[in-house]
């Protein structure tokens, strides 16, 4: 089963994590887990996830990721999807999610949309 | 059990690794039978979905607990049956989790993601006192009776923990 990568980068005054491979029950749920978690400890709290590369997302997956919604907002940030392949795209539907995340289709307006 | 079915059973460790374990093995019988790419990933994320389920909430991660896996392949449609050794529960004991006050809730999604993606889907108790979960989806082309002579599970290059 294919891992999870993440890499960050800084895109003004906030923090991109490019994700690639699976997030899903085991290392992918927690490699995601700790980067947001360090890039709170860190200070960042405006994050933007690039999913473009995420093939494949299983519920401890999603619920990583509302933990990570919840975790970023509940310290006065914000955290948003960036392009959604269209398996997490049609999972985050199904899941009434979509109406809970900010998701985007472009680099240059997700990261201008945080305040 | 019809004649013409076929059926494979493994015995799983409550272990993360059955979780990947179970969704190749099932990966695999699905393209055998010839599922699209499509029904393969809602057939695997539906199984690895169960496998959780029994790893996590019937097993609640103890090592000396099993998880037990089971495949039929009939002429219409692959069942798929996975059985934890726990307590047991009720479908109607399972929060929605479309629920606008569990839209946010970390866990829960499971059952739902099965029920959304397999065309049958029952928990009943489980012969070892846990809950069975049984779920299957039809297959693509109908067979006669008779002439599903190539559908087979394909458990000959997979060798997990075979049940005694």
């Amino acid at each position: 089963m294919q891992a999870l990568y993440a890499t960050t980068r800084e895109v003004g005054v906030i923090t991109l994590v490019d994700l690639s491979g699976r997030i899903a029950l085991g290392e992918g749920s927690a490699l995601l887990r700790k980067t947001i978690r360090d890039l709170l400890d860190g200070g960042n709290n405006k994050i933007l996830l690039n999913l473009g590369d995420v093939n494949y997302i299983d519920s401890s997956g999603i619920g990583e990721l509302v933990s990570g919604f919840t975790a970023v907002r509940s310290r006065g940030g914000e955290l948003k999807l960036l392009h959604l392949t269209k398996k997490v795209h049609d999972l985050l539907q199904i899941t009434k999610l979509f109406t809970v995340f900010d998701v985007y289709t472009d680099e240059p307006t997700a990261v201008g949309s945080f305040k | 059990m019809a004649p013409d079915t076929k059926h494979l059973e493994v015995t799983l460790d409550t272990h993360v690794e059955s979780v990947n374990l179970a969704e190749e093995m099932c990966l695999r019988v699905a393209e055998a039978a010839g599922f699209a790419e499509d029904e393969c990933y809602r057939i695997g994320m539906s199984v690895r979905e169960g496998v959780i389920n029994a790893f996590h909430y019937g097993n609640q991660e103890k090592p000396d607990k099993k998880i037990h896996l089971g495949i039929d392949l009939t002429g219409e449609k692959m069942v798929i049956h996975v059985m934890d050794e726990g307590k047991g529960f009720r479908l109607a004991d399972v929060p929605d989790p479309l629920a606008e006050e569990n839209l946010l809730s970390t866990s829960g999604r499971g059952i739902f993601l099965m029920r959304a993606f397999m065309d049958e889907f029952d928990v009943v108790p489980g012969r070892t006192g846990g809950a069975e979960i049984i779920m299957s989806k039809k297959l693509p082309v109908p067979k006669s009776a008779s002439g599903n002579g190539n559908l087979r599970p394909s458990n000959s290059d997979a060798t997990p923990h075979q049940e005694a």
